[in-house]
């Protein structure tokens, strides 16, 4: 899998797309992330890993806008987002999965994937009820972008039906979809293969592999199993208890004793590789 | 068929079209409360503004119909935006009860100026459509409620083409479900609260039009509004069918209750029967008939 990542265009050094500086969250008096930082290169498969309660999916409500670091800051392609409302950072190219699905539950497989693509939708709330004919048209073009992802995700029969009456492995594909609807330039995942079977795990590795090297799209991944983990990273962040405790390639954060101890060092599904 | 039937029948059409009215005004509650969980007390008074409005541009600017009608809706619209901008923006995140007092002092407010701005009598809103009862089978109606019922129900054809096939009213119900998401998708969660109550003000200009033209047009035209929570608890509160078939209810329970109650009790039943059903439904099936069943994930 190594040669994975010769087949991308190796990011130059010091092209980082994203960049997180010394960011710090706290809440009330539990500090769920301090002084972490962040370098996550174009096109690159990043993967934040850690025991839980690590500040992983915190870090990520604050590269998205959900939270405000109380320090540091964040910038994207060289434009600070620290302050930016979370629609206007999705608009910017940021898109992402949740840890517990949250797709739109009574609305279908094509409306949420179609929600996804709010932001590139032109036609804005008062042209979209005048200027009918324009907001057709376009309609058109997004519906090609997205049959696309549904043919990319192998959706095809499951259009018309709503997302509660997906299987739980369907439904994280679905949010994977939405989330590449909007033709995002990094794409944030929190734990997409978590709850999954082992064949569905390899599915939806094969997708995140395809989304980067064919979209390509950097993605930035939250994930705790390892041999996936492992396998598709160009380069780990590990976290533990709001800080960072280590960072590099799968092989050299495997072998940081830090890591070890903190983490894979539990038993937690380390070892193999 | 018999007059007990004619008699049953009469008192079902001629509470099926006031419930209809109703329906329409709790529309405009359910509308903000599906969108932006904000629970509106001033619905009726919104009601009252728009009827004072109609009637003020009918009887002392002296526009046509027509016109009137549609500077009213252009009036409610601008006031359901600015009121969302103003008074409701700044209490987003707050508890929820800071915006249940804000609508009802918003109520309180409405009521006090709207006569101080357009005077203390009452006044008519008459549509073209004449006094001849309309003779729908064994039963007739008055005219009025008839145009109450056909606008009731094209606003709701209208809102429900809305929500399933136009792309805002997707996004909509996108924030209705989840406004954390929806912002992560890049809807402006914001845009879309504004939105819901400038329909509310458009549904309350309907209403403030049809019940003005049948209640004629004072302050009391604000006690409509009443009727909307035993509708809304009935049909669930965050359920456009809901509405719908609520008022249905609460019209024929009403007219029922003053057919058949009313004669032994010598009165008033019609005023509280509504409220009885409303009570019970909280006791049975607090979320309504189509309100959606809060599931706490743990």
């Amino acid at each position: 899998m190594v040669g994975a990542s010769a087949q991308r265009v190796v990011a130059r050094e010091g092209d980082y797309q994203l960049v997180v500086e010394g960011v710090s969250k706290r809440f009330g008096g539990v500090t769920a992330v301090q002084d972490v930082s962040l370098e996550i290169p174009r096109g690159g498969i990043v993967s934040i890993i850690g025991p839980n309660g690590a500040g992983k999916t915190s870090l990520l409500n604050m590269v998205s806008g959900f939270y405000k670091p109380d320090t540091g800051r964040i910038v994207l392609e060289g434009q600070d987002i620290t302050q930016k409302k979370p629609s206007h950072i999705a608009a910017l190219g940021i898109a992402r999965t949740f840890q517990n699905i949250a797709l739109f539950s009574g609305l279908t497989v094509l409306d949420n994937l179609m929600l996804g693509r709010h932001v590139r939708m032109k036609a804005g709330v008062l042209s979209s009820v005048i200027y009918w004919g324009m907001a057709q048209k376009e309609d058109i073009a997004h519906r090609e972008a997205i049959e696309e992802i549904i043919e990319f995700l192998k959706l095809q029969d499951l259009r018309k039906q709503t997302t509660a009456s997906l299987a739980y492995g369907l439904r994280k594909r679905v949010e994977l979809g939405r989330a590449l609807a909007s033709d995002p330039k990094v794409l944030l995942l929190d734990e997409p293969m978590g709850g999954m079977n082992q064949d569905e795990k390899e599915d939806m590795a094969r997708y995140v592999l395809d989304v980067n090297q064919e979209r390509g799209v950097t993605v930035v991944l939250i994930e705790h199993d390892m041999g996936v983990v492992m396998d598709i990273s160009d380069k780990v962040v590990v976290l533990d208890r709001g800080r960072g405790i280590a960072t590099g390639t799968p092989d050299e954060v495997q072998r940081n004793p830090k890591v070890v101890e903190a983490y894979l060092g539990t038993g937690k599904g380390g070892g193999k590789t | 068929m018999s007059e007990d039937l004619q008699f049953a029948f009469s008192l079902l059409l001629n509470g099926a079209s006031i419930g209809l009215m109703y329906s329409l005004i709790a529309l405009g509650f359910v509308l903000v409360y599906k969108a932006t969980d904000a629970i509106n007390f001033a619905q009726g008074e919104f009601v009252m503004l728009a009827g004072l409005i109609v009637a003020m541009l009918l009887s002392i600017v002296g526009m046509p119909l027509i016109v009137a009608i549609a500077v009213t809706l252009a009036v409610m619209i601008g006031f359901g935006f600015g009121l969302e901008r103003v008074v409701l923006r700044p209490l987003l995140g707050r508890p929820v009860v800071a915006v249940i007092m804000a609508t009802i002092g918003l109520a309180a407010i409405l009521r006090g100026i709207g006569p101080v701005i357009f005077g203390s009598e009452t006044r008519a809103v008459s549509l073209p459509i004449g006094d001849e009862p309309i003779v729908l089978g064994p039963a007739s109606l008055p005219p009025i409620q008839v145009a109450g019922a056909v606008v009731a129900i094209v606003f709701f054809l209208a809102f429900s083409w809305f929500f399933k096939k136009s792309r805002m009213g997707v996004a909509m119900r996108a924030v209705a479900d989840n406004q954390q998401v929806a912002q992560a998708m890049g809807i402006n969660v914001e845009r879309y609260f504004a939105l819901a109550w400038a329909m509310a003000g458009v549904v309350s200009a309907l209403g403030g039009v049809v019940w003005g033209s049948m209640l004629g047009v004072d302050v009391h035209l604000a006690l409509v509004g009443l009727k909307v929570f035993p509708v809304v608890i009935l049909g669930g509160l965050d359920s456009i069918g809901g509405a719908l078939v609520g008022g249905l209810i609460i019209g024929i329970v009403e007219s029922l209750a003053a057919g058949y109650l009313d004669p032994y009790v010598g009165g008033g039943t019609k005023d509280f029967a509504p409220y009885v059903l409303m009570i019970l439904v909280l006791m049975i099936r607090p979320y309504g008939i189509f309100g959606k069943r809060k599931i706490e994930r743990v």
